[in-house]
């Protein structure tokens, strides 16, 4: 650890936004390689993640994907746990909504089977991240292998299911019977169209508010509950938790379950909302995305949410790139996305050594 | 006592070290201020001071784990920068440290070898380490059979095995940072007499201590160190335990704590027959007999890593106990209870941690975090009304209560938001105790009391456990500081290798008899 202190906006804003920048140029060289012109695409990028309602919409649909599986990452990351299980637990807390939707959606509208969704989709994100959680607490097995690991598991199960169980008979695809329309949730078009308002439609509904009040909570729960503090400790020094007389092998128990249950939130965005069915693959490397989501926004709800907008731009702009110029494949798009991961997450502390240099010889200037 | 200085001194005029003005600040602490030492070559320098007092930051910066701030290191007269271990073991400065770095499954050869291999083919490297090995054992009388898994041997040949290392990468200078709180008397001995032989061969040697007859006995010169400045340098001759012990703190030496005599009631806590194995299979504790009665302070004297850390653990609820049973005011606690830390809270059983750093505190919280552990479920941090209900905790309620602590006791800065690593020794410890004397335990164990606490501190912290004594509170205090443990204690258990090795009243006791006693191996025991 470091004995140098920064000033707080350097910590949170600076070093992120250098990492942020370091990023793009170094994708900006890929794209001069090439043979395309970097500040065109940066402009392609920004106008298709920023610049009509469609694409804003759709930042925002990325977006909350990746706001429930950076909480989740950063809610085990603050008992000292790294929980590179979102993806798995996101796939099969979808299957827990895609069940309960699929079994009463016939008989009770949108805004009554939410609740019971929800709960439905995080008992099955907990329990696939409790196996984890129970095994490192308990049996001394590494948390990020066996979290790795199932997420292998999940997906071979989720095949299985989607192609054996769930498929609706007589159909091509490996995909669940589409859940009735009154029972899958708004989408954010329709809810503005019924206050007057005109937006273009885009798979963006009503699970951001979802993830926004889930925010709330993930910060209510760390900073101002002592299960949040018992995590902390835990996070900071088992010892003095084992000192203070909590039970750290229960208590990472059950953070992963939380972790676990907050991951399984993108399922109500995909299943109950954007797919309006259960597909295959529907996480689509949110679960990964929110290590980098985590790392970035500095395991807090707020920087969390800054960061989700940023890659959900990435997602959103990106795609638009390879649309727009066709020597930009979608591969060269996920190259760019892998950079920013790089940059902010893997190298989130190169420059803060250099960073630390700095602002240590300005204050003996300024002590001068 | 003190060989004569090799002949060859007067040719190598530039001293072996020379450190000029280093300084080094961790946040508020200056750990080191403006601090200059020279050792020449073939010195044995000691540098004393108390805990806290910036020796092991010093040493650090030498060693290259730090850097410092400002100040400049010369290596027989030739300025150096030192960056890392790396950088230190080239200019010929070798460590051995408190807690020893060696792989215990390796051999004493592979180990002396690791990271030092002179071939890309190990079999090569394994041969000529060996011919180097054999050498320098001869060279300086440090027998240890080479092949012997390093785990399976003693302490002191352990730390041998880390003076070989040292000069196996070619060391001029060692530095050896407490080298005698493991050991026994005997291996005490030998460690200095290997000493002395370096220091025939020109080798420096920096002992860093807070034991003054060790410095007494072995070094030529000696540093004292006080708040982080160097306060003094000496020719060890020319000095003694009084002017030495003065300088260390910065005035007479004067432990002496007002206390009236004291009037035991009831026994609280009673230690029956316990004893207990680490998971490594060591027998730490050793049929254990302990009371605890009201009103009154024991102190448990003896040389650390004898069983004092693993006796709190247990007595905390840390620990489970395996063998025997413990009566807790009144409740018994013996290898089929379930019992937990908290539990023990409940039953009125305060702890302040032997280290604070490692377990009393949590470093990267608040203040006003650190001052509720252990008693954060409490109702009396909730939030009122629904939130509480809720399960949310008042952030205004942990505030204050953390204020009113640092209000009855003094804690410097006064500022409940102030990350707990901040504070100085004496003001984290000062915010543990209170914490753990608020809720009037009926039993108070205190492991090391003042460590790292300067005087102003140390006088505060003793006068609170005098008055939650004559409150009615059971109070076990255990301590490396003998002078504490007899001033500060009405009764005293000597302790050697996990067991009970003696008992006095502290007015019976003096420096010479505990010491005695707590070098009493388990062959020899005796009881008072």
């Amino acid at each position: 650890m470091s004995q140098k202190t920064l000033p707080v906006w350097v910590d949170i804003a600076l070093i992120p936004l250098i990492n942020v920048l370091l990023a793009f140029v170094v994708a900006a060289g890929v794209i001069v390689l090439i043979g395309e012109n970097p500040l065109e695409a940066v402009n392609i990028m920004l106008m298709g993640a920023f610049g009509y309602d469609e694409g804003i919409g759709y930042t925002l649909y990325y977006t909350t994907n990746f706001i429930f599986t950076g909480l989740a990452v950063a809610i085990a990351f603050h008992a000292g746990l790294f929980n590179i299980g979102g993806e798995g637990q996101a796939y099969i807390g979808g299957l827990g909504v895609g069940l309960m939707c699929l079994a009463l959606d016939a008989w009770l509208p949108w805004y009554l089977l939410l609740p019971l969704a929800i709960f439905s989709g995080a008992l099955f994100g907990a329990l696939w991240a409790y196996i984890p959680g129970y095994l490192q607490a308990y049996r001394g097995s590494h948390i990020v292998i066996t979290t790795i690991m199932f997420n292998f598991i999940a997906s071979a199960l989720m095949v299985y299911l989607l192609v054996n169980v769930l498929i609706q008979p007589g159909a091509m695809s490996p995909e669940s019977r589409r859940i009735a329309d009154n029972a899958t949730l708004p989408f954010m078009h329709e809810v503005f169209g019924a206050i007057g308002v005109d937006i273009a439609s885009s798979p963006l509904n009503v699970s951001l508010f979802l993830a926004l009040i889930c925010c709330v909570f993930v910060w209510l729960f760390i900073w101002h509950t002592r299960w949040g503090y018992a995590i902390r400790m835990i996070g900071f020094n088992e010892q003095a938790a084992i000192y203070s007389g909590i039970n750290t092998r229960r208590m990472v128990v059950l953070t992963m379950c939380i972790s676990g249950g907050l991951a399984a939130m993108v399922g109500i965005n995909e299943v109950m909302g954007a797919q309006e069915r259960v597909v295959l693959d529907f996480v689509a490397g949110a679960g990964f995305t929110g290590i980098a989501v985590a790392l970035m926004g500095r395991n807090h709800p707020v920087g969390i949410i800054v960061a989700s907008m940023l890659f959900g731009a990435l997602f959103q702009g990106g795609a638009e790139l390879s649309f727009e110029i066709s020597t930009i494949t979608r591969d060269l798009v996920v190259v760019i996305q892998g950079l920013v991961i790089l940059f902010c997450g893997a190298l989130a502390y190169m420059v803060r050594p250099t960073l630390e240099r700095i602002f240590a010889r300005v204050s003996v200037e300024k002590e001068l | 006592m003190h060989s004569p200085i090799p002949d060859d001194y007067s040719a190598s005029c530039a001293p072996a070290i020379a450190l000029r003005g280093i300084s080094k600040r961790f946040g508020a602490v200056k750990a080191n201020n403006d601090v200059d030492l020279t050792v020449a070559r073939g010195e044995i320098h000691g540098i004393i001071g108390e805990n806290g007092a910036g020796k092991s930051t010093l040493m650090s910066i030498l060693y290259g784990f730090y850097e410092a701030d400002s100040g400049s290191i010369s290596v027989k007269g030739e300025l150096v920068d030192i960056k890392n271990a790396n950088d230190a073991i080239a200019v010929g400065i070798g460590m051995v440290h408190q807690h020893f770095m060696l792989v215990d499954n390796f051999s004493v050869l592979e180990n002396v070898m690791l990271g030092a291999e002179k071939s890309f083919s190990l079999a090569t490297s394994v041969s000529q380490t060996r011919k180097a090995l054999s050498a320098l054992s001869d060279q300086y009388g440090l027998a240890v059979d080479p092949d012997a898994i390093t785990g399976d041997l003693p302490v002191g040949l352990q730390q041998r095995v880390e003076i070989l290392k040292a000069l196996y990468r070619g060391a001029e200078v060692l530095i050896l940072d407490e080298p005698t709180g493991v050991l026994t008397p005997q291996e005490v001995e030998q460690l200095f007499d290997i000493l002395n032989t370096l220091r025939e061969q020109g080798v420096s040697v920096l002992l860093i201590t807070h034991k003054l007859q060790e410095v007494l006995a072995i070094t030529d010169k000696v540093s004292v160190m006080r708040a982080g400045t160097m306060v003094a340098e000496r020719t060890t001759v020319d000095t003694s335990k009084e002017e030495l012990a003065e300088l260390m703190v910065g005035r007479k030496v004067l432990l002496h704590v007002d206390k009236s005599p004291a009037n035991p009631q009831q026994t609280l806590l009673d230690v029956v027959d316990v004893s207990w194995t680490d998971p490594r299979g060591v027998e730490r504790l050793k049929s254990i007999n302990l009371q605890l009665r009201a009103g009154e302070i024991v102190g448990v004297a003896g040389v650390s890593g004898n069983g004092q850390t693993e006796l709190l653990s247990l007595l905390a609820g840390i620990a489970p106990v395996q063998q025997g049973h413990l009566n807790v005011c009144g409740t018994r606690v013996d290898a089929t209870s379930l019992l937990d830390a908290k539990s023990f809270r409940h039953l009125g059983v305060g702890h302040v941690a032997e280290d604070r750093h490692r377990m009393g505190m949590v470093s990267a919280f608040s203040a006003r975090e650190t001052a509720i552990m252990g008693f954060e479920e409490s109702d009396a941090y909730k939030s009122s009304g629904v939130a509480g209900a809720l399960g949310l905790m008042s952030s205004s309620r942990v505030t204050e209560h953390c204020e009113t602590l640092m209000a009855q006791f003094d804690v410097r800065p006064a500022d409940p938001h102030l990350k707990s690593a901040n504070f100085s020794g004496g003001n984290q410890q000062k915010l543990c105790i209170a914490r753990e004397m608020e809720h009037q335990p009926k039993v108070l164990l205190v492991g090391q009391p003042t460590r790292g606490v300067d005087i102003g501190a140390i006088e505060f912290i003793h006068q609170q456990l005098v008055e939650l004594r004559d409150a009615g509170s059971a109070i076990l205090v255990v301590s490396v500081e003998l002078e504490e443990v007899m001033s500060l204690c009405d009764r005293i258990v000597v302790m050697s290798e996990g067991r009970i090795v003696g008992e006095m009243e502290s007015n019976e006791a003096d420096a010479q008899r505990l010491g005695l006693m707590m070098g009493i191996s388990s062959t020899s025991e005796t009881r008072t």
